[in-house]
């Protein structure tokens, strides 16, 4: 049992952290970057350290610095957040030689889900369905071409290392794969340290559909699915629960198959199964699997009432699970939407400022997950998430007019915002629909 | 001798180097040309060539690689005639 935690994040992450960890009558410790001297997070915690100066790559991916920042709080464990060390294995395994918890898997946990080969053959084994691709690795272009030509074209080259929707390529044809082959390996090595790829058949208009897990290391079960299409450049901007695509059996069979997997590898924590769906054939397949809290949690926690970071804090406490499958229950629908600091007008360009004025959206389903307040300079060092606006209602169309009514109660001076393109998607009757596809926003934002 | 300052266009972190392992772009007494890409910028994870806007040698550097920079700092020094 610890009784102090400290954050090893910044931004609204480091404050939602920071929210269960009181209400879990913890201590808590936040550590910042010169850049981040005065953010909420710092302010909110019980106490703060300096962890180095402004780039990530010297404070927030500082592992000695972030263990030693520990040391001297004497807080009893870490919670890595998303992003920075959240899914580095040597970050988990320093951790724990410092005899400190990790909020989070096991360090074998993460290195086997984040080598995305392995991650495959962990879901194939697990009876996970699988995008058709290599098993495991490929040994080199010939190999390559002799799988793509059995499944067909086009393909996907994507590195075992990568993940989050960077190191992929798409082959049209042969001549494209051989093409891209040595650019790709050359770019996995220089981007991920290793040079590893593997194949999987491309499809061209998917759906993206996860499910959130949760395990204590012997038990797991699911708070059934988000539905994440509407991404820019890989990134998601819009997510909802549950998925308006698919129905019951769907989704007892892909919530099944989530959790699956994860008493597979014995999963600890808040975990994330990936899943592309095909909304023609009705096929859902195993994309990656993220062993960290998400972005998008708040969604979950909207429809379900479970407090998704309050339980990886109890289960890293070594509580067991408290939650029974049969508990979990979904209750209407919730959108979330990301505020980022960037100008739809001039093709998403980042736009850090100091915050003038700030009036957030409120009242009935409204959650704003946010590190924002009047005065606060957004630095230009790190990812543009301002704010979440999350909403929840009886029904998905209750929730779209929610959403439309708390976006027209935003405003921010003093940086640009996507809030725009936001309530663009909320007014366009394909978004209404639910028809849409992965490629669908990029194909919009090119009209 | 006229001395030209190229200014950063944004805040950010400077990088001299395409990628880590590779070389700088520009060393401290090479010629350069107008448009030549002299770094990078990172922004919010976006990163931004930075291109000379001026010909001729240059000087010295005035910001370390992976340094924080403000807009109009100057990053380095060209002469140029």
């Amino acid at each position: 049992m610890f009784g102090k935690l400290l954050v090893a994040n910044r931004g609204e992450i480091a404050v939602r952290i920071i929210r269960a960890a009181k209400e879990l009558d913890l201590r808590t410790v936040a550590v910042f970057s010169d850049a981040d001297k005065d953010s909420f997070a710092v302010r909110f915690a019980d106490e703060a350290v300096r962890i180095g100066p402004a780039p990530a790559s010297k404070s927030y991916l500082n592992i000695d610095a972030i263990i030693a920042a520990a040391r001297q709080t004497g807080a009893g464990a870490i919670h890595p957040g998303y992003g920075f060390l959240a899914e580095n294995p040597l970050f988990a395994e320093a951790v724990a030689d410092a005899g400190l918890v990790f909020v989070g898997p096991t360090p074998e946990t993460i290195r086997s889900m984040g080598d995305k080969a392995a991650a495959r053959e962990a879901a194939r084994a697990a009876g996970v369905p699988i995008m058709p691709g290599s098993q495991g690795k490929i040994a080199d272009l010939a190999h390559a071409l002799a799988i793509a030509r059995h499944m067909g074209y086009p393909v996907m080259l994507k590195a075992s290392a990568g993940g989050g929707g960077r190191g992929i390529r798409v082959a049209a044809d042969e001549a494209g794969l051989a093409h891209h082959f040595h650019v790709a390996r050359t770019e996995a090595a220089a981007a991920f340290g290793s040079g590893e790829l593997y194949l999987e058949r491309f499809l061209s208009r998917v759906r993206h559909i996860e499910v959130q897990v949760l395990g204590d290391g012997n038990r797991v079960v699911h708070c059934f699915e988000r539905e994440c299409s509407l991404q820019r450049r890989r990134q998601k901007v819009w997510e909802e629960a549950p998925s308006p695509a698919i129905d019951a059996t769907t989704r007892q069979a892909l919530c099944a198959d989530a959790v699956r997997l994860a008493e597979r590898v014995r999963y600890r924590g808040a975990g994330t199964v990936e899943f592309l769906y095909d909304d023609n054939t009705r096929e859902f397949f195993f994309m990656e699997m993220n062993t960290r809290i998400q972005v998008e949690h708040p969604v979950t926690e909207m429809v379900t009432g479970v407090d998704l970071v309050r339980a990886t804090i109890m289960i890293a406490q070594g509580q067991p699970l408290a939650l029974r499958q049969a508990d979990v229950e979904m209750h209407g629908a919730a959108i979330e939407v990301r505020i980022n600091a960037e100008d739809p007008e001039k093709d998403f360009r980042p736009s850090p400022g100091r915050v003038a004025a700030l009036a957030l959206p409120a009242g009935p389903g409204v959650r704003v997950d946010t590190m924002l307040y009047p005065g606060y300079v957004v630095p230009p060092y790190y990812d543009s998430l301002l704010a979440k606006i999350i909403v929840h209602a009886e029904t998905r169309d209750l929730a779209l007019a929610r959403l439309r009514r708390a976006l027209e109660e935003f405003e921010i001076d003093g940086v640009v915002t996507n809030v725009l393109l936001h309530k663009r998607l909320a007014q366009l009757s394909e978004v209404r629909a639910a028809q849409f596809d992965t490629g669908f926003l990029e194909r919009l934002l090119a009209a | 001798m006229a001395q030209h300052q190229v200014l950063s266009p944004l805040p950010g972190i400077f990088y001299r180097r395409p990628a880590p392992e590779q070389p700088p772009y520009k060393q401290d007494g090479d010629r350069v040309a107008e448009g030549d890409v002299i770094g990078l910028i990172e922004v919010m994870k976006q990163f931004t060539e930075v291109h000379a806007d001026a010909s001729g040698k240059i000087v010295r550097f005035l910001v370390d690689n992976e340094a924080p920079v403000e807009p109009e700092q100057p990053l380095l020094l060209i002469e140029t005639s």
